[in-house]
């Protein structure tokens, strides 16, 4: 056989071997997540652990609503500061602003994108937690350590604006200046043009950008557990302490061995992360199905 | 702006604006251009344009490519300003309107004219919505007035019985032949009296360019259509009125008898020439 042939089937199984290699590289992690936290559901059943609030690993109760709400709550308040930042810089950057900005803005956007998170975590500790305990909590008359819910929302929110950003950027650059000349011909003033065909246009593309950016924000575990708290509770107030789920079991990993159930407990929580990452990607997927189909 | 009739009990007609003819008197040209500039940096894309354009006639902008053609069209209803490298200067009347200088109403002045453009740009909404979006822009929200003038564009352009049961699907479901016909529907259903077009069927397949320019002719009657073409051939069959362009500036123009069959410059003998 000729070489050239050799080489094209070798590339050709490589691309395939990789392919399955990625497709199931998540039904590996689940299926072993599982089979690790299988004694767990001897113990207790699915829906006492999902709903149960109890959380006291010696005497063997596990109760993971506390982690779940805070996850949610923390991702869910940074989602709400960052969704509307996102969506007026990338409109006002791409649409609005000057060459000589976009220069300027580009690098720096790329720039946050890459730091690390502990860096936010850091800076967060410096200065979020301290504004709000002294300029939020007070406003609204409460006292708190700073040390919150809030505190993780918005440092949450701070990493992930320059990481959809980028996104957003890319969607919004990728509708032709064709569509928008189209639509000022026809009597719309730039605005108009910008909201009727450009934010159209680009509206599955928007939906992927944020689901991506909720997909990173509910796992996003250093910078947050700095600055939320830590303290196993259910809470409305968003001045009070938290504890998600990824920092459970980034806090907890070492110790895990001398209670039994403990180990169990911690890869069901790393499960439960996945499954839940898992159902916000199907969610969006949706969306964004019903957004092309448009 | 001009007015929409709103159809009285009975007629479920608009005719054809009669009101058109109150602009100005039927001789005077509709667009005039005056020592038009335009650079990009250093770059001097077009030279001290000076053209005027005659109502209800087919003129036709020849030149090479790269000559400002697209640039000049873009001129006449301001769609530079979305190009910030581009200084413009001069002005260019709009019936009496200059467009370059106008502040504040440069959207009515644009819905005087339609625009066809090298590729169909159909707005990411149903086939519907892509003929009632400047309706609606010109403030008119009664359901069945706009209905009844997405039919009526439609048929003008030859689409209503293609697209009359899937009004509803994407326009991007449509072929490029039907989409382009689609951008000319609702490009006319903001009443413009001008055309603006930028070689409108050089995507298109030959049935597809045919339909178009038989549309041409027939709206020439109530139009006044600026025609960007390569295609010499079209352009002998279409134009009343021919521009040559030649790296920014106008070279020649006249009747089309004269141009084509005893040109005055050599660029324009090169270019007949060369198209042949
Ligand atoms: N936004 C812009 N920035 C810089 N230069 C531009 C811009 N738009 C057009 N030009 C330049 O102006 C010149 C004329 O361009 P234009 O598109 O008007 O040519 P054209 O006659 O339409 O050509 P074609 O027949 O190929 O469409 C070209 O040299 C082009 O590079
Ligand atoms: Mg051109």
């Amino acid at each position: 056989m000729q070489k050239r042939f050799i080489t094209d089937k070798i590339t050709w199984t490589w691309m395939l071997f990789s392919l399955i290699l990625i497709l199931t590289m998540p039904l590996i992690m689940g299926v072993g997540l599982y089979l690790k936290s299988a004694p767990i559901f001897e113990h207790q059943s699915l829906w006492q652990l999902i709903t149960g609030s109890n959380w006291s690993p010696t005497r063997g109760n596990f109760g993971f609503w506390p982690f779940i709400s805070s996850s949610l709550y923390v991702t869910i308040l940074s989602f709400i500061l960052a969704v509307p930042v996102c969506l007026f810089a990338g409109i006002y950057l791409t649409q609005f602003a000057s060459g000589t900005l976009n220069k300027i803005m580009h690098p720096v956007i790329d720039i946050l994108a890459g730091l690390p998170s502990v860096i936010y975590g850091v800076w967060g500790i410096l200065i979020i937690v301290p504004f709000v305990s002294k300029v939020l909590a007070p406003f609204f008359n409460v006292t708190s350590s700073g040390y919150s819910l809030f505190a993780g929302g918005i440092v949450l929110a701070i990493m992930c604006i320059p990481y959809m950003l980028n996104m957003l950027i890319e969607v919004f650059n990728t509708v032709p200046a064709g569509m928008k000349e189209a639509s000022l011909a026809l009597g719309a003033t730039y605005w108009e043009a910008v909201k009727h065909v450009v934010v159209r246009k680009s509206f599955p593309g928007i939906i992927s950008a944020y689901g991506l950016g909720l997909a990173k924000a509910f796992g996003e575990t250093i910078a947050v557990m700095m600055v939320v708290g830590n303290r196993i509770q259910v809470s409305v107030n968003p001045f009070e302490a938290g504890y998600p789920l990824p920092a459970l079991i980034a806090n907890n990993y070492g110790e895990m061995l001398s209670i039994p159930m403990y180990d169990a407990a911690l890869m069901f929580a790393a499960l439960l992360l996945l499954v839940i990452i898992l159902i916000i990607n199907l969610i969006f997927r949706y969306f964004i199905y019903k957004a092309t189909q448009q | 702006m001009i007015p929409y009739i709103i159809p009285s009990e009975g007629t479920n007609d608009l005719g054809h604006d009669s009101d058109l003819s109150l602009r100005g008197n039927g001789s005077q040209p509709v667009v005039r251009v005056k020592n038009l500039n335009v650079f990009a940096g250093e770059h001097h894309i077009l030279k001290n344009i000076n053209l005027e354009i005659p109502r209800n006639k087919i003129t036709v902008l020849l030149g090479p490519s790269g000559c400002g053609k697209t640039t000049l069209l873009k001129c006449m209803n301001k769609l530079t300003d979305l190009y910030k490298e581009l200084k413009v200067s001069g002005s260019i009347y709009i019936d009496d309107d200059d467009i370059l200088n106008a502040q504040g109403y440069i959207p009515e002045i644009r819905q005087r004219m339609g625009l066809l453009s090298q590729r169909p740009f159909p707005l990411p909404m149903s086939i519907f919505r892509n003929v009632s979006y400047g309706i609606k822009l010109k403030g008119i929200s009664d359901k069945k007035l706009i209905a009844h003038n997405v039919e009526k564009y439609l048929r003008e352009v030859g689409l209503w019985e293609e697209v009359k049961d899937r009004l509803n699907q994407p326009a991007t479901s449509l072929s490029i032949g039907q989409q382009q016909r689609l951008c000319l529907a609702r490009g006319l259903a903001v009443k413009p009296h001008i055309i603006l077009a930028d070689e409108p069927t050089s995507a298109l397949d030959p049935i597809s360019s045919k339909i178009i320019e038989n549309l041409f002719k027939e709206l020439k009657k109530n139009y006044t259509i600026i025609l960007v073409t390569h295609v010499l051939r079209q352009a002998v069959r279409l134009a009343d009125n021919v521009v040559f362009m030649y790296y920014g500036e106008i070279i020649e123009q006249g009747p089309p008898e004269r141009l084509f069959n005893e040109p005055a410059t050599e660029k324009l003998k090169e270019y007949i020439y060369e198209g042949n």
